[in-house]
């Protein structure tokens, strides 16, 4: 185990793109049972929480982790002095404000459409000398720990407040990936025969009591970014959207996902894409 | 099988011609799909390959020739393995909590420990559970509406072993052929379904 752990980062050292995909073997969260299967009768519950939600949203906990957030972008410092004040979210060096909504989106000098947290991560690595290794150790929140880089993406993601969702589709690549992720929407396999269509590809349809939005179309693809990152009152941490997709293609029966990989990117650039023109609304609450 | 490859290898022909006038985007995905994905617990990242019913469902967007869909259907229902015994009725009460489970075949699941059914994520099926999904439809009075026939028993359990059987691009997966069931826990949903002491089919 630890000689394949050494292996492996010896590998992921020697090529960055390499890097990007490496799978590490060592313990990740152990993901929320299949919401579907939780609970038999969530009828009750599902209200309940409504109204919860309802009371909470007018004092969001996500603006405890936009705080950790800013305060991580504002004030840490990397090894060299450098900041996050460097960071280009698209928009220029330092600017936050509505670039969450503007991605993904062509970053030219990495040569890659990036995903808002995958932007951020990268940020991070590059600026503030967080370990790549590291972050894909622990690559989503749960009750212990939620992690820095979820924080600060929840930060750049309330900076977009009520702001619309606008993804660019200029440059080529940014065109590709929206195809891209079409097609994976699309794309069926695995044991039980399941595409991401498979439950979000009609109107109106249910798993047990959860609502699953039909994400091919703009009114409700929007679902896929609004409330998102979010806070999730049973457990108390933020989740990401690149949560969301690794716990849906878990419930699809597929292998796991490489945390901000190509796929999921797509998946996003093409969700998003269709969303755009909504107004975002900023970080939410997610049961 | 020897047919099914036939057709397959026909309508990637047509595939082939098509992709060379428009990019083809779908086997950029599947190939993007296979760099990114990796191997978590029993979900092997072989999963990521698409067998002859999946190809040829994911390049009709669900919606295949109508030849080649009752050519693949067929081929699907003869791959159908029926008890030696005949018997294909178990037991209703042990079918009931295999539909209420949504466990099976996830990276969280464990290898060696059987799943559910995963029914009632996606029909509604006895009166008293109310939470149920719908993507299925109701299969609520599903005996009393069809008569525990011979023939029915027989559908019924062919359909949960392989719902591409009857309908080959069907939401529903192909619990006997992916060996996400057993056949003693097909039986017992079988039961679920039609035996006349079921509450789905109590009046
Ligand atoms: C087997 C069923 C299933 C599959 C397959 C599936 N999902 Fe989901 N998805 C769900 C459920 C259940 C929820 C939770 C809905 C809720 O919280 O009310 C969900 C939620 C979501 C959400 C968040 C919606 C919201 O309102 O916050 C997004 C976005 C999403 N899925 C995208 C996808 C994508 C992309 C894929 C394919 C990679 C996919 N899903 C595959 C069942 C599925
Ligand atoms: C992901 C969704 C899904 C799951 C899980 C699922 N089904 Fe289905 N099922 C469907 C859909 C959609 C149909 C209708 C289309 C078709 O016939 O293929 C269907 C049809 C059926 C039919 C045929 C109904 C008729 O009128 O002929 C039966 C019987 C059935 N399902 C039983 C089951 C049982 C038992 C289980 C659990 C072991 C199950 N299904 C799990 C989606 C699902």
């Amino acid at each position: 185990m630890k000689q394949r752990l050494s292996t492996l980062l010896v590998a992921a050292a020697m090529s960055a793109a390499f890097a990007v995909h490496a799978q590490q073997p060592v313990k990740k969260p152990v993901p929320p049972p299949a919401k579907a299967a939780a609970s038999a009768k969530q009828g009750g519950i599902t209200a309940e929480f409504e109204k919860f939600r309802e009371v909470l949203e007018e004092d969001n906990p996500a603006e405890l982790f936009e705080a950790r957030g800013e305060d991580i972008w504002k004030h840490k410092k990397g090894p060299d002095g450098a900041s996050m004040a460097q960071c280009d979210l698209g928009l220029g060096a330092g600017v936050v404000k509505g670039a969450y909504v503007q991605m993904p989106r062509w970053f030219a000098d990495v040569g890659q459409v990036m995903d808002a947290e995958r932007r951020v991560v990268h940020c991070m690595v590059k600026y503030l000398g967080y370990k790549e290794e590291d972050i894909r150790k622990q690559p989503f929140s749960n009750v212990n720990k939620t992690p820095d880089h979820v924080s600060v993406i929840t930060y750049v993601a309330g900076q977009s407040r009520n702001l619309k969702i606008a993804a660019p589709q200029k440059h080529p690549k940014e065109k590709e990936t929206y195809e891209i992720g079409k097609e994976i929407f699309a794309y069926r396999a695995g044991p039980y025969d399941f595409s991401c269509a498979t439950c979000h590809g009609e109107d109106g349809k249910r798993i047990r009591t959860q609502d699953l939005p039909n994400l091919r179309k703009p009114d409700q693809a929007i679902r896929a970014y609004q409330g998102w990152p979010g806070y999730r009152m049973t457990g108390g941490f933020m989740l990401t959207q690149q949560w969301r997709m690794n716990d849906c293609f878990r419930q699809q029966r597929f292998p796991e996902p490489g945390y901000l990989s190509d796929s999921i990117t797509a998946l996003l650039a093409y969700m998003t894409a269709t969303a755009n023109g909504q107004v975002y609304k900023g970080p939410g609450i997610k049961r | 099988m020897n047919q099914t490859i036939v057709f397959l290898a026909a309508s990637l022909a047509c595939g082939a011609v098509l992709a060379d006038e428009i990019r083809d985007y779908r086997a950029e995905a599947a190939a993007m799909l296979k760099r990114d994905f990796k191997t978590k617990g029993i979900a092997t990242a072989d999963r990521l390959h698409e067998d002859g019913v999946q190809a040829i469902c994911n390049r009709t967007s669900d919606h295949p020739p109508k030849a080649v869909a009752e050519r693949l259907e067929k081929d699907q229902l003869d791959g159908v393995r029926y008890p030696a015994d005949g018997k294909l009725m178990g037991d209703w009460k042990a079918g009931e909590k295999l539909a209420q489970s949504g466990r099976g075949m996830t990276w969280s699941d464990k290898a060696g420990v059987p799943g559910g059914g995963n029914c009632y994520n996606c029909h509604q099926i006895g009166p008293q559970e109310t939470s149920f999904g719908t993507i299925g439809t109701s299969l609520y009075q599903y005996g009393k509406l069809r008569g525990n026939t011979p023939e029915t028993q027989k559908y019924t359990y062919a359909k949960i072993w392989n719902a591409k059987a009857f309908n080959l691009c069907s939401a529903m997966p192909r619990f006997g052929h992916a060996g996400a069931l057993t056949e003693a826990q097909i039986k017992d949903l079988v039961a679920l379904l039609l035996d006349p002491q079921s509450p789905v089919n109590s009046k």
